[in-house]
Order: structure tokens, then C-alpha cells, then sequence
């Protein structure tokens, strides 16, 4: 028995988003690690990638507000039950079982996910571009930016493999982002509130 | 809570913005000290962690050697010329110990070069009086660079054979690259293998795509950096 997770929209917002962000990532590690900028070189074209893919990083996301199920979904992470408090205690104590983990549609974690890596990719986007259109703004702003830039990328790359992790560790839940469906009794198992997130 | 969380995020980078100057400043001198000390050279990977970081604009770059490594001198001189490895080690060496500061902020203190002087192999090669740039072009196929006749002729430019007092290495612009002590790092070109005198200055690499030919430290690019020189 199995239950639709994700629609047609909402996994080409993902998978779009996710090529985008990995090579942002491959991009930056290809200009910041030495070793790598060694094997790769061709500066001027890595920095013109990193550029581009970060600027339509933003741009699944804006074309999936068209989808009734996308912006559901946003509703679900934006919504914090009081479920999500006990959740997040749970992974405090490190207890297990859907009876300690209460979640609705998306957990706690995950909406924490949503909601930070959002945030910080606004923030690399705007302190991207003030690195890149550098007569715009004030020119003390270029090393401020590229300082936050710095910086919050590391968290960005440390979050993210994060988020991989997870999903290594969860092949339904990958089977949900791949074909839309997962088994009934994970849903039961992992989510048990989300019929009532519905 | 979602939307907190975002806005949240939002205005945490723009405090980080505002306040990065002092947090720069703090964060730097830590990491210096620490990375003095580090023996696995990951505060290396740290942002402003010190040491120098590699840059290239080729795909890939040839190595050259003591027996096929040629600089040449031509353009508006009255003598061209062709050195190999052993006639630059045989002229007159200076040392220049300056910090090395890198346009994209990081910035190695003291920093030993040791070679040529470039207004020497200027000198050597004669040149013409209607001479006014130099252009300098690189093994790796790709980069160029430029100086002013006048800045190209200061005591502290350098074609540098050692740095740190090492032989200069492959990856360091190895075995001949130009040291411009006064000037953001990027002027000093890796792997140099032509030294062109023209009339006028002909913008390098970095410079078609945006730098300042003039790139004084501290007094370009934007940038307020203490000067190295």
C-alpha cells in the first residue's frame, strides 16, 4: 500500500534545486581548496559556473509557486505544531519510535532544514551578487560581503552534507523524492500525523 | 515559524555584513596564530586561514625545467634575447622580503623573493626610446600581465627564481615568475616566459575582465588593505 508524498512539480523543484546547489558547492570547492584548484584550474570559467548557478538557484523555487502542491507543502514546513517541540526533545534525549517522534507530513528537522537553508541561500545569493556587481554598492561592502560569503558557505557545505546523510540513511524516503510514493507504514512509522497535516 | 526562521537567517547576514570589519580583524589574527602551529594545514581551508592559496586560469600547465625553460626579451629593445634557467641564476640576485597581499584578501606576511632585477634585463636588452609598457606573457598559454615602463623599472620587481628561499615551485609560478612587491598579487604572473617591451600598456589577464592595471596595494580594486610596500 503505498501513498503520494510528492507531485510531479514539487520533485522537479528538488531535483533542479539539488543540481543547482551541488554545483555551486563543486564549484566553490574547485575555487576555495587548494588541492582541487590545482587539478582544475580555468579560473575565469569555474567563476563564471558559480556565478550563474547560484544566481538561478532561487529559480525552482519561484517557478513551483505555480503548483498547488509546492506552496501546500511550504504551508506544512512554515506551520510548527507543538508535536515538533516534543520531536526535537526526542533528538535531545536520542529516543526513537514514532511514539517520541511525533511528526505531521514534515518533522521538525526538516522544517528547520527548510527554513535555514532558505535563509542562507538568500544570504549567499545577496552577498554573491555585492562580490560580483562591485560599483553598485559602497566598496567596503565587497570585503564585508565576501566575508559572510566565506563563512556561511562552510556552514551551507557542512548542512547540506547533513541533508544527504539523511537521505542515505532513508531509502523510502529517497524512493518519495524519486518516484513521488512511499510505503504506507513508513509514512505511519516516520510521519503518524500527517493524515491531520493534510 | 518557518518565515522567522528565514528572515531570521536574513538578518543575521546583514548584521554579519555590518559587523565583519571587526569580526574580520578578530577572526584573522586568531587563525594566523593558529595556523603557525597547525601541522595539518586544515585552518588553511578556513576562510582568511593564511597561506597562500593557488590560482590558475589554465586547464593545465606544462612543466619546465632547467633544460627546456626560456625567457625571452624582445619588443622595442635593441637586443632580444633568450635566457635559460642558468643564465637568470648567474646574474646579479636581490632579495625582496615584503607581505604578499592577494586581491581576493588573503595576505601572507613576510614573504622572501629572490631573483633578478627586471629593470636589469631591461637595461641588458637596450630599449628604444619610443618604449613606454611592458607586457608579459606565461608558459601556461594563457595569462598575461602589464607594467608601466616606470613601474617596471622599481627595485622591488622582481623576476623571482627563489621564494621562501626555495627554488620557486611548479605551483608557486615555478621555475621563473615576476614578484611586483607594491602591487596586489595577481601582477605578479606565474610561470613567466616572455617579457615583451610595446608602446603603450596592453591590459593583462585579470585586467580585460575587470582588475586595475594600476594595482597598487591598498590603493585599488577597491580595496584598503595596508600597502605591502
Amino acid at each position: 500500500m503505498r501513498v503520494r508524498r510528492f507531485s510531479r512539480a514539487e520533485r522537479w523543484v528538488h531535483r533542479t534545486t539539488a543540481a543547482l546547489m551541488l554545483l555551486c558547492i563543486a564549484t566553490a570547492a574547485a575555487l576555495y581548496v587548494p588541492q582541487l584548484a590545482e587539478l582544475v584550474g580555468r579560473r575565469h570559467l569555474v567563476v563564471t559556473v558559480h556565478q550563474w548557478s547560484g544566481l538561478l538557484l532561487p529559480v525552482p523555487f519561484l517557478l513551483g509557486l505555480a503548483s498547488r502542491a509546492f506552496r501546500a507543502d511550504l504551508r506544512r514546513l512554515n506551520r510548527f505544531a507543538p508535536y515538533d517541540s516534543r520531536w526535537l526533545r526526542a533528538v535531545r534525549r536520542r529516543e526513537h519510535g514514532p511514539q517520541a517522534r511525533p511528526a505531521g507530513k514534515f518533522n521538525a528537522g526538516q522544517k528547520i532544514y527548510a527554513a535555514w537553508i532558505a535563509g542562507a541561500t538568500l544570504v549567499m545569493l545577496g552577498t554573491g551578487l555585492l562580490m560580483w556587481f562591485t560599483g553598485l554598492t559602497p566598496l567596503v561592502w565587497r570585503t564585508s560581503a565576501t566575508f559572510v560569503h566565506d563563512w556561511l558557505s562552510l556552514g551551507v557545505g557542512i548542512v547540506v552534507a547533513g541533508h544527504i546523510a539523511m537521505a542515505l540513511a532513508d531509502p523510502e524516503a529517497r524512493r518519495g523524492m524519486r518516484t513521488g510514493w512511499v510505503e504506507r507504514q513508513w509514512s505511519r512509522d516516520h510521519h503518524p500525523r500527517w493524515p491531520a497535516d493534510e | 515559524m518557518g518565515r522567522r526562521l528565514v528572515l531570521g537567517m536574513l538578518g543575521l547576514g546583514a548584521a554579519g555584513v555590518a559587523f565583519a570589519p571587526y569580526l574580520q580583524r578578530g577572526l584573522e589574527s586568531f587563525l594566523g596564530s593558529a595556523a603557525d602551529k597547525d601541522p595539518t594545514g586544515l585552518t588553511g581551508l578556513l576562510p582568511n586561514g593564511g597561506g597562500f592559496r593557488y590560482y590558475s586560469v589554465a586547464s593545465s600547465v606544462p612543466r619546465r625545467t632547467a633544460e627546456n625553460y626560456r625567457l625571452t626579451v624582445d619588443g622595442l629593445v635593441r637586443h632580444p634575447a633568450a635566457y635559460t634557467l642558468a643564465d637568470l641564476r648567474s646574474l646579479p640576485q636581490t632579495r625582496v622580503v615584503r607581505d604578499v597581499q592577494c586581491v581576493t584578501g588573503w595576505r601572507v606576511p613576510d614573504t622572501p623573493f629572490e631573483g633578478v632585477k627586471l629593470s636589469h634585463l631591461l637595461d641588458a636588452a637596450g630599449v628604444r626610446p619610443q618604449a613606454r609598457a611592458i607586457r608579459f606573457t606565461c608558459f601556461d598559454g594563457t595569462y598575461s600581465e602589464s607594467l608601466t615602463l616606470t613601474q617596471a623599472r622599481r627595485d622591488d620587481v622582481l623576476v623571482a627564481l627563489r621564494m621562501q628561499d626555495k627554488p620557486v615551485s611548479h605551483s608557486h609560478g615555478g621555475p621563473v615568475r615576476l614578484y611586483v612587491a607594491p602591487m596586489y598579487f595577481y601582477k605578479s604572473a606565474k610561470w613567466l616566459s616572455g617579457i615583451t617591451v610595446t608602446e603603450a600598456v596592453r591590459p593583462g589577464y585579470w585586467e580585460e575582465r575587470g582588475y586595475d592595471v594600476d594595482a597598487w596595494v591598498g590603493r585599488s580594486n577597491g580595496r584598503t588593505d595596508t600597502p605591502t610596500v
